[in-house]
């Protein structure tokens, strides 16, 4: 067996290759003193979600990640003016702080949500029943465009003029309640 | 208190009624994530500002019903015992997230324990709703109404592109996490299941053991749940997992009936030394308890074990849990004493059968 070349006590149980500048050296370590010398190091509990997660973060070119942590460090950072939660902190930690990071972070986090949602960036579920009444329009009126559009693809020009009415309908509906609003 | 009377209060009423395909699916979860729009998430927000929260929750909903689902109660966290809450978790009304900020997280749960709201987890709001069987439509419509319900009061943080906004980006989008809780001891036996999972994995969905990422399928209960929340619409994330669960139903109905035609004796003798362990043994530790537990449930299944009501399996996982065995003996209890209540619990309850 071989012993750890650090404490000679124990037997050791990594066993690796080094490169330096092109020098190849064998290193026989235990993991205490792979630990303790820092030849690897070990997220606190286990490796949780967040390890995994903010690993898939750290997509950001290396430059932009070196200017933030190095002598540039005075360059502003981007930073949530709700909750001060900075980017850095969020790649990090792999949480928002409030629904504002979302519009604060906007420019970055497609390519997050790709990884994490398969390719996707766009919600197509829900919407809420009180604050949505808008949106529940705006959704009914692209889809009965849709509707139309195949409606005249096939030349089915009465069933499309009846779906053009809806969707007159519907817009001026819309206006309507937002002239309500304002007033 | 006697063991009917601690059972009586210890599941939850709708563990005990019959669903659909219950031979395999134990039950049906619906999870939404929710936001305030205006304050800050549990995570960097300042306790006063979750404590208006949690007030807000005590002050417009506690002892109030929605639907069938009546008298909720509210329960500040930090009001519970050690005890106390840990039965919580092991009933998974809460999460244990939720109990470690007990100062000011709080849980809204209704009288027949198939709704609860977690106030102040990760998000503001979780809400989680239960069926028993394989349910998950009716659990996602429901959930939906309570979710409007609770929307009637409450400004939501959500955006039009991204959808509900919650803390973690795993959850961005519906804030759904739908889930079955499967019993596969066929599938596992032919180690069939190791085949499936990866096909699953694929499908963007997951297949976890009974405690959540990472534990092992202990009693071979297999938690089945959608990864994905963002781009796809909630029917279709339910309509996606409900035929994969379809698909393993199946295959653990063939595969069920193909080692009884193969191997019934080898099968019969599993299944009775179990049911000997269960009824004779005087220590047992969780594991092999699940174990057991999941062989009688097997045998209940296929008629090899008449005398022994379904629900066995069901309620036993959860009354042999830590939590529960301490609060059945109304004090803590170091490691091998569980193991020895577990032991007599047990046998009193195949005794009830009697």
């Amino acid at each position: 067996m071989v012993e750890c070349q650090e404490c000679h006590e124990r037997p050791a149980t990594l066993h690796f290759t080094q490169v330096i500048n092109g020098n190849k050296t064998e290193v026989h370590v235990c993991e205490v003193c792979a630990k303790e010398k820092g030849y690897m190091s070990y997220p606190e509990d286990g490796y949780s979600l967040h390890n995994l997660l903010s690993g898939l973060f750290n997509f950001d070119s290396l430059k932009q990640e070196s200017n933030s942590e190095g002598i540039f460090n005075q360059v502003k950072e981007l930073q949530c003016p709700k909750c001060e939660m900075s980017y850095s902190q969020f790649k990090r930690v792999g949480k928002f702080g409030c629904a504002v990071c979302y519009e604060t972070f906007a420019d970055r986090l497609d390519p997050i949500f790709k990884r994490v949602h398969a390719g996707n960036t766009q919600h197509h579920g829900k919407i809420p029943k009180r604050q949505g009444g808008d949106l529940h329009k705006k959704k009914q009126i692209s889809n009965y465009k849709t509707q139309l559009r195949h409606l005249i693809e096939s030349e089915a020009f009465e069933d499309a003029a009846k779906i053009r009415d809806k969707i007159k309908a519907l817009e001026n509906d819309t206006g309507n309640s937002e002239a309500g609003d304002n007033s | 208190m006697t063991l009917q009377n601690f059972m009586n209060e210890a599941i939850s009423p709708w563990m005990r009624e019959e669903g659909p395909d219950n031979d395999i699916v134990l039950s049906s979860r619906i999870r939404l994530a929710r936001n305030f729009a205006n304050t800050t998430y549990p995570i960097l927000a300042d306790p006063n500002q979750l404590e208006e929260i949690r007030d807000f929750f005590k002050d417009n909903y506690e002892k109030k019903s929605f639907q069938e689902y009546k008298d909720f109660s509210f329960l500040p966290i930090q009001n519970l015992s050690a005890v106390e809450r840990q039965v919580l978790v092991e009933k998974h009304l809460i999460s244990p997230h939720l109990v470690k900020h007990a100062d000011t997280a709080a849980a809204l749960i209704s009288e027949n324990e198939q709704v609860s709201v977690m106030i102040n987890e990760e998000d503001h709001i979780r809400i989680q709703f239960y069926l028993p069987g394989f349910q998950l439509n009716k659990a996602l419509e429901k959930s939906f109404e309570f979710d409007d319900w609770l929307e009637e009061k409450i400004n939501y943080a959500f955006d039009e592109t991204r959808g509900y906004l919650t803390s973690c980006p795993t959850n961005v989008g519906t804030g759904m996490r739908a889930s079955v809780m499967m019993h596969l001891p066929a599938l596992t036996l032919t180690k069939q299941i190791n085949r499936m999972i990866p096909a699953i994995n694929q499908l963007g969905l997951v297949v976890r053991g009974i405690y959540g990422e990472g534990s092992e399928a202990v009693g071979n209960i297999y938690q089945i749940s959608n990864q994905i929340t963002l781009g796809k619409s909630e029917g279709d994330i339910v309509e996606d997992l409900q035929s994969v669960v379809e698909q393993l139903i199946d295959h653990e109905r063939k595969a069920r009936k193909q080692i009884m035609e193969q191997s019934s004796k080898r099968l019969e003798d599993r299944i009775y030394r179990s049911y000997g362990v269960l009824e004779y043994s005087r220590i047992i530790e969780s594991k092999e308890a699940a174990k057991c537990l999941s062989d009688v449930r097997l045998g209940i299944d296929m008629g090899i074990i008449t005398n022994v009501s379904k629900n066995i399996l069901n309620e036993l996982m959860i009354l042999t849990q830590p939590g529960f065995l301490q609060q059945y003996a109304s004090k803590t209890l170091n490691p091998d004493e569980r193991d020895i209540l577990r032991a007599s619990l047990i046998r009193e309850r195949l005794q009830l059968e009697k």
